[in-house]
């Protein structure tokens, strides 16, 4: 009935057993999963929300709400991902000479976790988000291209996510790392389930990440506001596209890679096995041919998000559009041509070592493109130093650092001396922490006024800013130097001493970088809190340029009363300039929108209670689930009452009241934007 | 020839000169969408065909291509799918120029039905290997064959179930705009694995017994 379920699943029942500090690390990291659903359960019932939840929320295909909610996701998810970053540096400062405080096979089952969290659950949910909240705005669309296929996609990341807290509670996680090597996630050298949970978290995400990318490329391809050439998308838009195209061709090689893991681990085939033709090799060539077009991915969002806040609180135009626009899909072509770089000590040559390490370093040359952009768009601009303004500053020098260390990386004869050690683990951690998460807690803090109607604290923005930077440098700078004395990655006990000051450095940056995110939920306690004194109703808090600010905040759940047409680039700021923003319509007509549907839900849940058989061997679970996501998904094709109509009477009403307020409000100069007397509409200035 | 373009004749069957710009718009993504989500899944098949070459050498002394693959059914499997493929173009074109429903039925019963003798004779060639012991489990040249071909079959099955389901469809709401829509990517969908076999029968099934 329960499969290969037993009770030693549970931490609890191991910390019982063997009550070592290890095991009781798992308990409570198990008790923290269930005492906190159990806590968000009751919550929610205590307040009565389940209705309004599960109506304005969970069955929503708004792609703002959906957008809301994969930021949510992210968030819980880099709480988790931290918390295992600052217990893998504890564990690495302590265990010099000494076995520490946790055991090799639970640290493994850490960076992992810490990894395929990181990546996957973290990252991808968080651009995921700020791409489906803020390119239909952003372009003047409604909605996405498909809703119902968008609220599928959430929920399937939703369900790889419940997967990995599960993890933590039933049974193991993988300890093959976040890219799940073969032959050693064969079965023959990793029996367990945790390679399972690897597996179907992971495919259920990289299915959830090939529909976004479906949808996001067809809603900037057919649903652009009329008027809105190529050529006069905002940058974030461009980054986006470029971001699903890779999405669409990248997703699928991932998808390959553990589907035919799966075969071999649960049909006994032999695609990567070391015995019996098995190859080896095709996994690392699948599994990277989807991963370095993952890192542009990861990494082009940010870009968007740093080319749309560079701009506004630089308050010019974007220097060099047109190059940043080519430089952007430069880099999405040549991402598909480094993938050999993950692999140089493999054996497969000096000429393919040679044309791909300088492929590699090709990329800079776009990037660095871009920085000088970015660099003469703030120069002779009146640049605020506002919280995106200084993640956004922190990440071209932050980045640059990591872009140098890559050009080592990139070359053969230097990566054989440093691969697979901590100088690895520095780089990547200097490229995506500032080229990801800065990009993302950006672009979370220049959107949220827009989303929520309030502005976020600059106060505990700054705050967070210095611990953010100041945590990254301690924490990554003394991985580069123990990398190049030949420390390994993933190390679980270190034997020179030499190493203790450089592993408690790092350890004290994890610790500063812990304080950095509990910043950035105080400054979202703290907001809420002022929420009424921090109101943007208006919509333009920062005198920006883009469409989505010529709404209000929050914007209609129609975005616009009427679908604007654009003439130019930075179509809003030239309306506010020349007098054409905040004024009625000349007509407004009734709104068709999409209508809520559970079937994302469904198959979402669905998917995880399969996956969930299938890691357990519960073949009537998985077969049960299997058979409820094609009913919902054939039972939804019958549904023909899809739509709701929005009349036009109470678009205008709804509307006017927003034009009225707009009307009603002080103008504030940019200077004074971060004052209370911010209403969202922003003084036109020269 | 600037009218030939226009999305009446893009999309056959939808009949949209007479509706408003934004239905059109509408249909146009709509199918688009599904083009966009047929090169995704192209590209799993170029993989899986990339794995394919790579393992032909990993036969592990078990049975190769030439002993295993049939020219016979290989061929008459790739007739039948050829020619569902041509009744799937004619219930698109009776979608378009039919006065009722009923043609376009017939041609989708037609092709379902051809369709499923494809996956009968599939099932039968791979009972025939492993009643030989050419089974998945015993090499990676196997494993690979089996996930490549039997991921084609997957998709024909898919796609059988997508027909019963437009034909259910097709009695309870006759041929409304959805209807039509599905049917057209649904047509998209067939003519997909109709040119996905054609490569399977030349790289896997020719090549195969060249060597």
């Amino acid at each position: 009935m329960l499969g290969n379920l037993t009770f030693d699943a549970l931490p609890f029942v191991r910390a019982w057993h063997s009550p070592s500090i290890n095991e009781i690390i798992g308990a409570g990291a198990g008790a923290v999963v269930i005492i906190g659903a159990i806590c968000t359960f009751a919550l929610i019932t205590r307040l009565g929300k389940w209705r309004y939840l599960w109506t304005e929320w969970m069955t929503s295909v708004d792609h703002k709400k959906i957008g809301i909610m994969y930021v949510l996701i992210a968030f819980v998810m880099l709480s988790r991902a931290l918390m295992e970053a600052v217990l893998i540096r504890m564990q690495q400062a302590v265990a010099i000479q000494t076995p520490g405080f946790i055991e090799p096979n639970h640290f493994a089952q850490l960076f992992s976790t810490h990894g395929s969290i990181m990546i996957f659950f973290m990252a991808m949910p968080f651009l995921t988000g700020l791409i489906n909240y803020v390119v239909p705005l952003q372009i003047g669309a409604r909605d996405v291209a498909f809703p119902s296929l968008n609220s599928v996609s959430l929920w399937l990341t939703a369900g790889g996510s419940g997967l990995m807290m599960a993890s933590l509670v039933v049974g193991e996680f993988s300890t093959g790392g976040w890219s799940g090597y073969p032959p050693y996630t064969e079965l023959n050298y990793s029996g367990g389930v945790g390679p399972d949970y690897w597996i179907w978290a992971v495919t259920l995400s990289s299915l959830g990440s090939m529909f976004v990318g479906i949808n996001v490329a067809v809603t900037l391809y057919k649903l652009r506001a009329p008027g809105m050439s190529w050529m006069r998308m905002p940058l974030f838009c461009w980054t986006s596209l470029c971001t699903a195209i890779l999405m669409i061709f990248a997703m699928p090689a991932l998808t390959v890679a553990t589907l035919l893991l799966a075969a071999d681990r649960y049909l006994g085939m032999h695609f990567f096995t070391d015995s019996l033709g098995g190859n080896m090799m095709n996994y690392v060539n699948l599994f990277w041919l989807f991963g370095h077009p993952e890192v542009y991915i990861l990494v082009l969002p940010a870009f968007g998000v740093f080319s749309e806040v560079v701009s506004a609180f630089s308050s010019k135009e974007l220097y060099g559009y047109t190059s940043l626009v080519l430089a952007t899909l430069a880099i999405a072509v040549l991402s598909f041509t480094v993938w050999v770089h993950h692999f140089f000590t493999m054996g497969q040559g000096a000429n393919v070592n040679a044309v791909f390490g300088i492929a590699t370093m090709i990329i800079g040359i776009p990037t660095g493109v871009k920085i000088y952009d970015w660099i003469w768009t703030m120069f002779r601009g009146e640049v605020r130093f506002t919280p995106p303004m200084l993640f956004s500053i922190a990440f071209m020098v932050t980045f640059v650092i990591g872009g140098f260390t890559g050009i080592i990386l990139a070359t053969p004869p230097l990566d054989y001396l440093v691969h697979n050690t901590l100088f690895l683990v520095a780089h990547f951690h200097n490229m995506l922490i500032p080229g990801l998460l800065y990009g993302m807690i950006a672009g979370y803090q220049y959107w949220f006024p827009k989303a929520f109607g309030f502005r976020l604290s600059e106060r505990w923005g700054r705050i967070a800013f210095v611990c953010w930077v100041v945590g990254f440098y301690l924490a990554f700078m003394p991985l580069y130097v123990l990398g190049a004395a030949g420390m390994a990655r993933r190390t679980q006990e270190v034997f020179d001493p030499t190493f203790r000051p450089w592993l408690i450095a790092a350890l004290c940056g994890a610790l500063v970088l812990f304080a950095g995110l509990a910043s950035l939920f105080i400054q979202l306690w703290v907001s809420i809190r002022d929420r009424h004194a921090n109101g943007v109703p208006v919509g333009d808090p920062w005198d920006a340029r883009g469409l989505e600010w010529a709404t209000s905040s929050p914007p209609p759940e129609y975005n616009f009363a009427t679908i604007p047409h654009v003439s130019n680039l930075d179509a809003f700021y030239w309306r506010k300039r020349n007098n054409g923003a905040y004024h009625p319509a000349d007509h407004y007509r009734d709104i068709t929108l999409p209508g809520n549907t559970s079937m994302g839900v469904i198959i979402g849940v669905a998917a995880a209670f399969c996956a969930f058989g299938l890691i357990w061997h519960i073949w009537w679970l998985a077969g049960l689930s299997v058979l409820i996501i094609l009913g919902s998904w054939i039972a939804r094709s019958f549904s023909r009452d899809t739509e709701r109509i929005v009349s036009a009477a109470e678009v205008e009403r709804i509307d006017r009241a927003w034009l009225a307020q707009a009307a009603a409000a002080r103008p504030v100069p940019r200077q004074l934007e971060e004052n209370a007397a911010n209403e969202g509409l922003a003084e036109w200035m020269a | 020839m600037d009218g030939l373009s226009g999305p009446e004749f893009r999309h056959v069957g939808l009949n949209l000169q007479d509706h408003p710009s934004l239905t059109t718009q509408q249909v146009e993504s709509n199918i688009f969408g599904f083009w966009v989500f047929l090169m995704s899944d192209a590209v799993i098949f170029a993989l899986l065909f990339a794995v394919y070459g790579t393992m032909l050498v990993g036969t592990a002394g078990g049975p190769g291509p030439a002993q295993e693959f049939k020219i016979g059914p290989a061929f008459l499997e790739t007739l039948i799918l050829l020619t569902s493929s041509f009744t799937f173009g004619m219930a698109s074109m009776s979608m378009k120029y039919g006065r009722s429903a009923l043609g376009l039925f017939c041609w989708l019963l037609v092709t379902l039905f051809l369709g499923l003798a494809f996956l009968g004779m599939e099932l039968n060639d791979f009972a025939a290997m492993f009643a030989h012991g050419a089974v998945p489990q015993r090499s990676g040249f196997l494993s690979s064959f089996f996930v490549l071909v039997g991921m084609h079959g997957l998709h024909v099955t898919a796609g059988a179930l997508w027909i019963i389901v437009m034909m259910v469809q097709i009695c309870v709401f006759g041929l409304d705009a959805r209807v039509k829509i599905n049917i057209i990517r649904l047509g998209l969908f067939w003519h997909f694995l109709d040119v996905v076999w054609v490569v399977i029968f030349s790289v896997v099934y020719l090549q195969g017994l060249m060597r």
